[in-house]
């Protein structure tokens, strides 16, 4: 459609495309997590293909949600916790964008958990990074809902009495058709990780381990870490419910052990993404909402033609 | 007794079909020409509890539910017959007929199901003698026997409406095709034959009443339809394409009619976990390219305000509807008030730059939302629409000519991608989405997947190209471009046709100023006002944010003394129209209803009386004059 070309475009793709001409100052602690995360997009975007003229990255609040300032796409930094919905809707009213949703642990898991939960039910063909520093970063280090228990802040000088969330089961359990967690120390893990689910077709959830160097000095850098899909020691089958379920138990209380497990956890190709499926029930146009308005041939329903059931 | 307006209520349970007959039987009255006008009383509650509509219908125009009623259909709570309800609510099968008779007017019918209401019950309420007083006219008739005889108990209904039309002397013609559009079979022809045996029954009786149905006027065709119909359909022709909600009542209605109608229309309705997602979802199809709208009450408009905040801040176009419903908190679910002007006008942190409108009628509430788009995507604003429940759920006749007008899905203010190649780039290649060239505020806008249209859109304060920032320069100039736009809007608005509404002499020296839902009660006591030798005038004012400042100057200097009539406790209108003027404090007084029902014209009659007279007297209504300052 001659109103959006830049979705399509069918070329090859530099990965200082996303990278703005002009950067701005990163806000970032120097040593910081985030850093990685936008190292691993910016090569995971042209291996998907995608320009940043036809990617929509929608952030949150907090350090994470910086990181629309510093992709070189179209991007839409909203307020704490509300990237999913938002994302959502972009991918409703144009399916043919590249929708990323990212965001934070304190804004993705605390106050947009509900939105993550039903996003992930719902299943929509979004990918949804989650920042995941078990610290809350820019309102200056409190706990956050994967803080580990016991963990000490200036709103919990006594230590945390509750036990951290477990964002990959969750992420499971709610319906997520993909699930997987990387970290910023495995590279190479993060960008593959962030193809696979940038392609996937449904909810991608990935949970991305990133350092705090400033508020969470005590935290494990995630080094060692071991890729469950490179170890000899776990053998299970990604796309078995079951299979996925336990080893994203052991690996969520493991982190809290000192062992940062990481890679692929669930991945469900059978299941229809939210799109396809509401298009199915006939509540989704085969083309996207948005192209309509640009059509100067399209025809348009009018109420005049409702009114009989009124008369 | 008036008797050139018929005043038809009927009472019943929830969920023994008193919705559908009665628009049934609305639709039939205004297909035999007349005007109509309804009023729903329900509980908030599925099935059983005292509910009723009231139809007035008159051969001239009707503007508001008018006072008291009369002609009482009361059929018997079905469910409270149901032996498990008796544990919850008790015996309620009366109270259709009890809970309604204070408001029946003298001299007026009463029709109640023998069948279902028991004689010793009827005479614990001394029915009788009160109807000896107020020269009721009683006729008791087995309804249940009659419908269960020829079809089935829940057509009582039918007999109540053929009993109805028999009494007044009404063809039924209207109400037979009606049966025929929606129905078919065994279950028509039982209505039908119901319907008939009925209205022949009354041949028998002993009458003794005057009421008769009015003549009808119209020569054109009428749609009947609610505010939430009109917004519905405003929405679809402004190009809307795009609901996203959570279930509230009143809200809920035109959450659902556009639910039902986008699949059809190339639309995308969603249904979601909570407001905050509606309102964000409706801002992220907006960012993405579609015309966008979500909505909700109360309690879940007061969850929109942060991403409502969010589309002032990235000046994204969304249009999101208040129906309001009494708080504060839930309060009272199913009952009108006007009381969430303050909130919606001032809700989100920071200073405000939206645009309110509130409707007063059905055929304004189609046009405001018509406008309410436009004006959000020519100026990238988010506009709210502020109405009621009462607007909500009232049935009112519209000339169908009304809704012949072209369809305007046009974004406004949004660049193809040719507009874009020629859009003034900085040097990063980006586009200067937030750039400003002094004219009207107003930065036109690129949509994602455009190519060459690049930008970051942000909650917080940014620069011309996007980015985060906390340059006071910036911020002084962004801010004043957001507000600006405010003025611009006035301005346009001001020069437009109208929003304002008027009636009475233009030389009045006594003023009245309302806004809503109220104004057909308004309008209709400032007719009765004149009519009687007084003189007197109204305004209804829609444009609430920017407020239609010059026009309430010129209104208010007109006159002595200015009425603000309203259903709060706390004048919020009024409160408003002082902060924005700056003055009139000692000028305008108040009219105020708060128990959940709307004004009744003769509320607003005897309280303008109390003014005029020099202030003295309190009303005998449940409403309360404000007086002004230093009164």
């Amino acid at each position: 459609m001659s109103a959006f070309n830049a979705i399509g475009d069918d070329r090859e793709i530099d990965r200082d495309e996303y990278t703005p001409e002009v950067e701005p100052q990163p806000t970032w602690c120097p040593g910081c997590g985030d850093f990685s995360v936008l190292k691993a997009l910016k090569q995971a975007l042209p291996e998907v293909g995608r320009t940043p003229d036809e990617t929509l990255l929608v952030t949150g609040i907090g350090c994470s949600g910086k990181l629309s300032s510093y992709l070189d796409s179209y991007g839409f930094h909203s307020i704490h916790g509300r990237s999913l919905p938002v994302a959502r809707a972009a991918k409703l009213a144009n399916p043919e964008l590249q929708v990323i949703a990212a965001g934070g642990d304190g804004d993705g898991y605390g106050i947009g958990g509900n939105h993550f939960i039903h996003s992930a039910r719902e299943n929509h063909d979004i990918t949804y990074i989650v920042f995941n520093n078990e610290v809350f970063g820019l309102t200056k280090g409190q706990t956050s809902p994967t803080s580990p228990k016991g963990h000490k802040s200036k709103t919990q000088p006594s230590g945390s009495a509750k036990d951290p969330l477990r964002p990959l089961s969750l992420g499971l359990n709610a319906g997520a058709s993909y699930v997987a967690r990387t970290a910023a120390v495995n590279p190479n893990q993060a960008k593959e990780i962030l193809v696979e689910a940038m392609e996937h077709d449904g909810f991608s959830h990935v949970d991305f381990l990133t350092q705090c160097p400033t508020w969470n000095k005590d935290a494990r850098q995630y080094v060692p870490y071991v890729d469950v899909q490179e170890s000899d020691d776990y053998d299970f089958d990604v796309t078995d419910r079951r299979e996925a379920a336990d080893m994203m138990y052991e690996t969520e209380s493991a982190l809290y052990e000192g062992t940062v497990l990481t890679g692929r956890y669930y991945v469900d190709e059978e299941r229809p993404s939210y799109q396809e499926e509401k298009r199915a029930v006939g509540e989704l146009p085969d083309e996207p909402v948005a192209e309509r308005y640009f059509d100067e041939d399209a025809e348009w329903e009018r109420s005049y033609d409702l009114l009989e059931r009124h008369t | 007794m008036t008797t050139d307006e018929l005043i038809w209520r009927i009472a019943g349970g929830s969920g023994d079909g008193i919705d559908s007959t009665s628009q049934n039987f609305a639709t039939a009255l205004m297909r035999s020409g007349l005007d109509v006008f309804t009023h729903r009383h329900y509980p908030s509650r599925i099935r059983g509890g005292h509910t009723y509509v009231e139809i007035r219908a008159a051969g001239h125009e009707v503007q508001s539910r008018g006072d008291g009623y009369n002609f009482l259909l009361a059929l018997g709570d079905s469910f409270a017959r149901n032996p498990q309800d008796d544990a919850y609510y008790g015996n309620e099968e009366l109270k259709p007929l009890s809970e309604n008779l204070d408001e029946l007017n003298e001299g007026g019918v009463i029709v109640y199901d023998e069948g279902l209401l028991d004689d010793e019950d009827v005479a614990e309420i001394d029915l009788e003698e009160r109807a000896e007083e107020n020269g009721w006219h009683v006729y008791p008739v087995d309804l249940r026997g009659l419908a269960k005889e020829h079809g089935r108990e829940v057509m009582r209904n039918t007999a109540g409406v053929g009993i109805t039309a028999g009494l007044i002397d009404m063809d039924i013609e209207h109400i037979e095709d009606l049966m025929e559009d929606a129905m078919s079979g065994d279950v028509l022809e039982a209505n039908l034959e119901i319907l008939r045996e009925a209205y022949g029954m009354v041949d028998e009786f002993d009458t003794t009443h005057e009421l008769t149905v009015p003549t009808g006027a119209h020569d054109t065709g009428q749609a009947l339809l609610s505010g939430s119909n009109a917004i519905a359909y405003g929405a679809i022709d402004a190009g809307c394409r795009f609901i996203s909600g959570y279930p509230m009542t009143p809200w809920t209605d035109v959450f659902t009619i556009l639910s039902q109608n986008f699949p059809d229309m190339g639309g995308v309705a969603e249904q979601v976990e909570d407001e905050i997602a509606a309102a964000a979802l409706a801002v992220g199809a907006s960012h993405a390219g579609a015309k966008a709208m979500s909505g909700s009450s109360g309690g879940g408009f007061a969850l929109m305000s942060e991403p409502l905040g969010l589309a002032e801040m990235t000046e994204t176009p969304i249009v999101l509807l208040e129906s309001m419903r009494a708080g504060p908190s839930t309060g009272m679910p199913t009952k009108p008030e006007q009381g969430d002007l303050e909130h919606v006008l001032y809700t989100s942190q920071g200073d405000s730059s939206r645009v309110v409108f509130a409707p007063g009628n059905v055929e304004e509430a189609y046009e405001q939302t018509r406008l309410a788009f436009e004006i959000a995507y020519d100026y990238q604003i988010p506009t709210i629409l502020i109405y009621d429940q009462k607007l909500s759920g009232e049935n009112t006749n519209v000339d169908v000519e009304f809704f012949d007008r072209e369809p305007a899905p046009d974004l406004g203010s949004t660049l193809t991608e040719d507009e874009l190649k020629e859009a003034a780039h900085d040097a990063s290649g980006k586009f200067e989405r937030f750039s400003y060239d002094g004219e009207d505020g107003v930065s036109p806008r690129s949509i994602p997947g455009q190519k060459g249209g690049r930008f970051l859109a942000t909650g917080n304060e940014h620069t011309p190209s996007g980015h985060i920032s906390e340059d006071a320069d910036n911020r002084v100039l962004q801010m004043n471009r957001r507000l600006e736009k405010l003025d611009v809007i006035r301005e346009e608005l001001d020069e437009g046709e109208t929003n304002q509404t008027y009636v009475g002499p233009d030389d009045a020296d006594y003023g009245l100023i309302t806004w809503g839902s109220s104004q057909g009660a308004v309008f209709e006591a400032v007719d009765r006002m004149n009519d009687a030798g007084h003189s007197i005038k109204a305004v209804s004012v829609s444009d609430m944010m920017p407020l239609a400042e010059s026009e309430l100057v010129a209104f208010i200097e007109s006159v002595d003394e200015a009425m603000v009539i309203e259903m709060n406790a706390t004048a919020q209108f009024r409160g408003l129209i002082q902060k924005e003027l700056g003055r009139y404090g000692e000028k305008l007084t108040s009219l105020l209803k708060y128990n959940g029902n709307p004004f009744e014209p003769a509320e607003i009659v005897e309280s303008c009386e109390i003014r005029l007279d020099g202030g003295a007297g309190e009303p005998s209504a449940q409403v309360r004059i404000e007086p002004a300052a230093g009164d």
